[in-house]
Formats: C-alpha cells, structure tokens, sequence
C-alpha cells in the first residue's frame, strides 16, 4: 500500500522505475466500485448573486468517480475522433466540438435524472451521449447515415433524443432558451416536479430573447434553470470585447445566479443538485460555468487568431478536467494509473468500432426526402403542396 | 340557373357587408355531399370524397346546385337550427370546446388572460380555465413563440396568439426554423402541435406596420400549414381542425371580418384544412379569393351576375398546401382564372398559385391567369389612398371582364 500511495502522489518520470513493481504486486487488484463517501472539495468556492452558495464540500464515491472518468474519456475521444473524420472530409458543414468542456456535461448528468429535461445549442455532441446517446448514432449522424439520432436529417447541430428528454441541438444562437422556458412551463403545467437546464453560451448571453424568457420564467415561477457554459469566446470574439458585464451569472437581475468552476466535474453536480432544488421551488435560477474549449468555434475556426497557443496548452495543463478526475482516483487510490490507462485504450476501441460501423450505415433513402415534413394526424391526407397527385407527397 | 341565382341575388341586401344572405334560401335545396362540409349530425373530419383521383364527370353531376355556398348548415334537414354568432364568437366557441376537449390546450398571448383578447376571442376563458391555461404574456413575441414551441415538444398544445399579425416577426425565427423544421430535423422525433393565430390584413387606416399581411412571408417555411378563415362557420371549423392537428398551424384571421354574423350548426364540427371552399358554382371564370377579398368577390359576383357572366367562387382557405385539386377541377370547367387577394403582388400566395396552376394545368387555360393584389407599398394612412391599395369590387368586375373577351 505504501508502495502505491508513493507512487500515485508523485506522478512524475522518476517513479516510473517503480510501476512494473508495483502492477506485479498489485495484480488483479479490481478498480474500486463501492460507493463509501468520499468527501472532496471543490478547487474553488462558488460565487453566489442573490442567493447563498452551496457548500464546497461535495460527497462523491469510487464509483462516480470512476464513471465520471469514463464517461469523459469517451466524450473526449469521440470529439477528437469527429476531429480527424471531418477533416477526412466524412463529416461535412458545420461541426462544433466539446473537447475541455466535459465537466459541464458530465457533472449535470449525475445531479439529474432522466425526467429533468435538457436543451442545449449546436456544441451538442457530448450532453447528447450524457443522455445516453450511443456512439453509433453521434457517427452516423454526423456523416449523414440513417443510423444516426436524427435519421441523417439534422446533423451536427441537431442531435435529439426524446424518450430521454434531451431536446437538442439548435443551431441559431439563443434560440433554445425559450424553447427551454417552454419546456419548462410544460412540467409546471403537467405537475411533473422536474426541472429544465436550458444550456447557452457566453455568445447567446447578450440575446434579448434571453431575458424576455428569462422574465416570462420569474412571472411564472417555471422551473427553469438557465445554464451559462462561459467559455469565454463567442466564437472569435472575446467575452470582454461582446459584454459590457462579464459577470453572466449576474445578468439576471432579479434571478439569483452561481458562478462554478466548470472545469471541475464534481463542482458542476453540486452546483446543478443545489439549482434543481431551487427552481422547483423558488422559480429560474441561472448558473454560469466557468469552462474552456480546446478546439475553435467550429472545424472551419482555427482557434488561434484570437487567443494564443500558451494560453490553451496553460488551460490544458492546470485544469484540464479529465486530469482533475484522474489526480483524485489516484489520489484516493481508486484505481492505477495503468488500470485507468486501460480504461482510455477501451474508450478508444469503442470510438473506433462505432466509426468502423457507422462508416458501413446506409446513407438515407431518397424517398425520406419527403418523410417527416409533416406529422400525420386526424387521419387527414394532404393533396401534396403543389404537386401532382402522382408525385409525392408530403408524408 | 343564372336565373334562380339573380333572384337571389336581388333578395340580398346590397351593402358590402357580408351578412351571408344565402341563408334563406337553403332549405329549397338538398343536402349534398358537397367538396367541404359534412351535413351529418356527429362530429367527423370534414373531407370531400374522392380522393385522390380525378373524377370530373362525377363532380359535375354534384354540382347542380347553382347557389351553393356550402358553409351553412341549415339546409340539412337531419341537423337543428343551429345558433346566430358573430366571427370572434365563433372562434371563441371553437377554442373553448377544444380547452374543454383536452387538457392538454392552452393559449399564450398579450391580453389574452384577464383583459380577455383585444379582439375578444379569448373572453371569459381565463375565468373558466384559470391563468395556468389562459396566459397573459408579457410584449417579448419572440420569447413566448418560443416557450409555445418547446411546451408542444413535450406534447402540450399551445395556442399561440399575436395580438396582429404583424408582431409575429419578431418571431419569425422561431416560427421558421423551430415550430416548421423540428419535426424534419429531429428524425420525426418531436410533432410540434401549435397554432400560431392573430388579425392581419388591411383594416381601417390602422397604418402600415398594422397593416401587414404574413402570409406572404411565411408560405416558403416548411413544415407548417397556413389556413385563413373568413366566415363564422369555417372559422369555428378551421380553429377546431388547427387546435387537433399534429402540425403546426398559423391561422390567419381578418381585423375587418370579426364581426360577422352567421347561423352555425349546434353540433361539434370541424373543416378540413386543405380543402378549399366552394362559395359558388359557376362556368364562366373561376374567381381564387380568400380572407376578406372573398366578400369584395362576392360583391363584384353580383355585378356580375346581373352583366351576364356566371362567376365561380372558391375560397382557397388553404393557403399552404394547395388545395389543387378543387381549384384543378374549377380550371377544367372554366378555363379562366381570376385571383383576386389581399397580399402584395411580389412574392404573395397569388403568385405561387398562379405558378402552380400554370404548372399543373397549363393546357386546360384559355387566357393567361389574371391576378389581383394589393399594391407593392405600405399601406398609407390616408382613407382614400389605403383604398386604392386594396382591391375593390370594381376591379374585380372589370377584370372579368377582360377575362372573358
């Protein structure tokens, strides 16, 4: 034990010598799953505006923490992966990708079930595997294959998933907020006791449409909790150069607001636990997560003309999310670092496998054209808009 | 039958208010499976038989009746008497016995709640439904189309009203890209089952942003259907059918036509919303009208009638999609079209249906498609000018005129 406690607190080259000791002593040792308390706390406390910050002391488990860092090292993988393939040209048009934003999506999930509902912009891929999305339907979406989430019909931006309530995916910037305090209204109006996290960013934080829903949302006491993922460029331009108040968790005014660190997983899940237990309540609360995106805007954005090449690789090394979970697991000597080493090279076979099989999906018939357009209802034929009657019509 | 017809028409009273004369005479005809009402007692999809085949010579045979305007009811002799409302009262009844229907309907707008409607469509429902179902939203369009949008995603029905349509702009975004383009973008996963409805059209000197008439602008979006209702009985009709529909649906009301007053049937009913209405048969010309032009068309028809010439009526009411077919048979029969609408002429329903007849029935046309619209300006201020911008009967008449040469 003494062995293992020398090496996980020093990860540094010069204890190397000790790892192939230390796995033939430790063999077979199984990761920890149990889910005794581990008590950790947050790197840095949460700022609260017209409320009072919940505390810094988060209660966690091997467990989580080890889904935590699973499932964060599959997103990661998945968006590095959607990196190479759109430059393979097998992902065309837009692709906004959530590499260094993991914690928000990750750490959401765990404070929420499946009947809060979650809507998100266009950066879309990873809160979509939150909501048990699998890997074939991002692929097969992304290159346009009928596997995919949304048939090959939406894309990048549109990814939804409705039986577990995630409702996408939306491309034009703010849009999703009403759509979120829409949803909102409907659980108030069905008595659901559920919550909505409507996510947006510090580009759509100057929105007017915004603050109209974040006003309807007071006046009505919806359960909405606005999610500010603040990674301070909205696309190429710097929060400081687009916001006269940087301060988006105070923008609400009259709605309390909570400034996170959300970078830091186990942060995000306090805080998102503490703003469900407020909106059912207290009506919208927005929270506003301090995070980074390695990548640019899109796969068109290089992500170097407006931001310098020390300052991402700076981010990467002393906050990088994945790496906080992995310091903590060894840490608490939950698992080796070849174990979870182990855990990275399987994540990478998945993402391989759902490439290799999404590659060999079908693209859509060209009949599904004209599917979905309309829904059917009423048993009522529409005569085909403008159309012949042999041709087709609009099902 | 022109004769029949003339008489008719010298009963009616001659003002352009369309206080639907027809009425009395109802009863001498019939009941017919006519193109779009159904005169059954029980509430049914209201459809024209045949569906999708052409089937000319049988439809001639129907069509005998020289005076139908095929919205009463009054005529069948299986259905009661029926009750004497205005428009906004019928539409009204519409959204009330839908709210009462299913629990799932609610209506969001300005003024809609305890003020009861700018227009009093929305009166006395909060008292009855309360204010988690009839709600007042503050002046944000955007916002709340929005919020109407993403509460029918989770499969509640909104309602959604512009206090006139012209607000409705604002929104536009939401419209387009979220209440048409979900159902498609998402796989077929989410039915968005609002309506989106308000006044729009030219009224009395309200000014041109008041003035505004959408459904130009909105007919290219996708995945929505547009219906305009003009009489107290499709209105009611048309509200029902919208409320029911999995789509979304904007319909598109008249500033100067809410206070209509019409008998319509006791019965639950609804209209069907691609089907176009078949005001009045005739063999000369085929008159495409809707909203308020149908009573400048109407008033012109009477003209008409007395000149010699034997106009048919169709109130298209379906302005996205087509109803094709009832306007295709109309072609067949006539061979002459006539347009008459309140939409500017660029880019208007007009123009699409003059492309789409063209199209379709390129070979039944015996002179180029005729089309009436409203001038390419702002409505003015001015009570003479905003007359000159809309088309008046006048118009119409001489139009024919040149038609039929």
């Amino acid at each position: 034990m003494a062995l293992s406690q020398l090496a996980s607190s020093s990860p540094s080259r010069s204890v190397n010598l000790l790892k192939p000791l230390l796995s033939a002593i430790s063999l077979h040792r199984p990761i920890s799953t149990d889910t005794t308390p581990i008590t950790v706390e947050t790197s840095v406390p949460f700022t609260a505006h017209q409320c009072e910050a919940p505390s810094r002391t988060v209660q966690t488990n091997a467990q989580e923490l080890l889904n935590f860092f699973r499932d964060m090292a599959v997103m990661r993988r998945m968006e590095i992966a959607a990196d190479s393939l759109y430059k393979a040209k097998l992902i065309r048009g837009f692709c906004h990708l959530y590499d260094g934003q993991e914690a928000v999506a990750v750490g959401m999930e765990a404070a929420l079930t499946k009947k809060d509902c979650i809507i998100t912009s266009y950066r879309d891929h990873c809160t979509f595997v939150g909501r048990d999305g699998t890997l074939l339907e991002v692929f097969a979406e992304l290159m346009g294959r009928q596997a995919g989430c949304s048939k090959g019909k939406g894309g990048s931006m549109h990814f939804y998933k409705k039986d577990s309530n995630f409702y996408g995916g939306h491309g034009i910037v703010g849009a999703q907020v009403p759509l979120g305090c829409g949803l909102a209204f409907a659980q108030k109006y069905c008595k659901d006791e559920a919550v909505t996290f409507a996510l947006y960013g510090d580009g759509a934080a100057n929105q007017g449409q915004l603050f109209e829903a974040l006003n309807i949302s007071a006046l009505w006491n919806l359960p909405a909790i606005l999610v500010c993922e603040n990674n301070h460029y909205g696309m190429g331009t710097a929060e400081w150069r687009a916001a006269k108040s940087p301060a988006y968790y105070k923008r609400g005014d009259y709605a309390p607001g909570l400034k996170v660190d959300g970078m830091d997983a186990l942060a995000v899940k306090q805080a998102c636990a503490f703003a469900k237990e407020h909106a059912l309540k207290n009506g919208p609360i927005i929270l506003e997560m301090d995070t980074y995106r390695y990548h640019g805007h899109s796969m068109s954005d290089p992500g170097s003309t407006y931001r310098t090449r020390d300052e991402i690789t700076g981010v990467r090394q002393e906050r990088d999310p994945i790496e906080r979970i992995r310091k903590l697991i060894l840490l608490h000597d939950l698992a080796t670092e070849k174990e979870l080493k182990d855990i990275e090279k399987e994540v990478r076979k998945e993402v391989d496998d759902a490439i290799a099989q999404a590659k060999e999906n079908p693209v859509p018939e060209p009949s599904k054209l004209f599917s979905d357009v309309y829904a059917k209802g009423l048993g009522v034929e529409s005569f085909g808009a403008d159309r012949k009657e042999v041709r087709a019509t609009l099902a | 039958m022109a004769a029949i017809f003339q008489g008719v028409g010298a009963a009616a009273p001659l003002s352009s208010s369309p206080s639907n004369s027809f009425d009395s005479n109802k009863s001498v005809f019939s009941p017919r499976r006519s193109f779009s009402v159904s005169k059954r007692v029980s509430f049914a999809v209201v459809r024209s038989d045949g569906k999708v085949n052409l089937n000319p010579k049988g439809r001639r045979d129907q069509r005998l009746i020289p005076n139908a305007v095929a919205t009463n009811a009054g005529s069948a002799a299986a259905s009661k008497q029926g009750h004497e409302l205005l428009l906004f009262e019928a539409l009204q009844e519409g959204l009330e016995e839908e709210m009462e229907r299913d629990p799932r309907v609610c209506v969001m707008g300005e003024d809609v709640g305890h003020y009861g409607g700018s227009y009093k469509v929305t009166k006395g429902l909060a008292k009855r439904f309360g204010d988690l179902r009839v709600l007042d939203t503050p002046i944000a369009e955007n916002s709340f189309t929005g919020m109407g949008i993403g509460a029918a995603m989770t499969g509640l029905r909104p309602v959604i009203e512009g206090m006139n349509m012209g607000f409705l702009l604002l929104a536009f975004n939401q419209i387009s890209n979220n209440c048409g383009m979900l159902h498609y973008t998402s796989g077929g996963q989410f039915t968005i089952p609002v309506v989106v409805r308000g006044p729009g059209g030219v009224g009395r000197q309200l000014g041109a942003e008041h003035s505004q008439r959408l459904e130009s602008y909105f007919q290219s979006i996708p995945g929505i259907q547009m219906v305009a209702c003009s009489t107290p009985y499709n209105a009611k009709g048309l509200m029902k059918a919208a409320i029911r529909s999995e789509n979304p649906v904007i319909l598109f009301e008249h500033v100067l036509l809410y206070n209509l007053k019409e008998r319509i049937p006791d019965e639950d009913y609804i209209c069907n919303l691609e089907e176009a209405e078949m005001v009045r048969p005739g063999e000369h010309v085929t008159i495409l009208t809707y909203s308020r032009m149908r009573y400048h068309v109407m008033q012109a028809a009477k003209t008409l009638v007395n000149k010699g010439y034997d106009p048919e009526v169709i109130d298209i009411r379906s302005l996205k999609p087509f109803d094709l077919y009832t306007i295709g048979n109309s072609v067949k029969k006539t061979h002459r079209v006539l347009i008459v609408e309140e939409c500017m002429r660029t880019g208007g329903i007009g123009a699409s249906l003059t492309a789409a007849i063209t199209e379709n029935f390129n070979d039944y046309l015996d002179a180029p498609i005729m089309c009436l619209s409203s001038q390419d300006v702002p409505t003015p201020y001015a009570g003479t000018l905003e007359e000159v911008t809309v088309v008046q009967p006048a118009q119409i008449v001489t139009a024919v005129e040149q038609l039929c040469q």
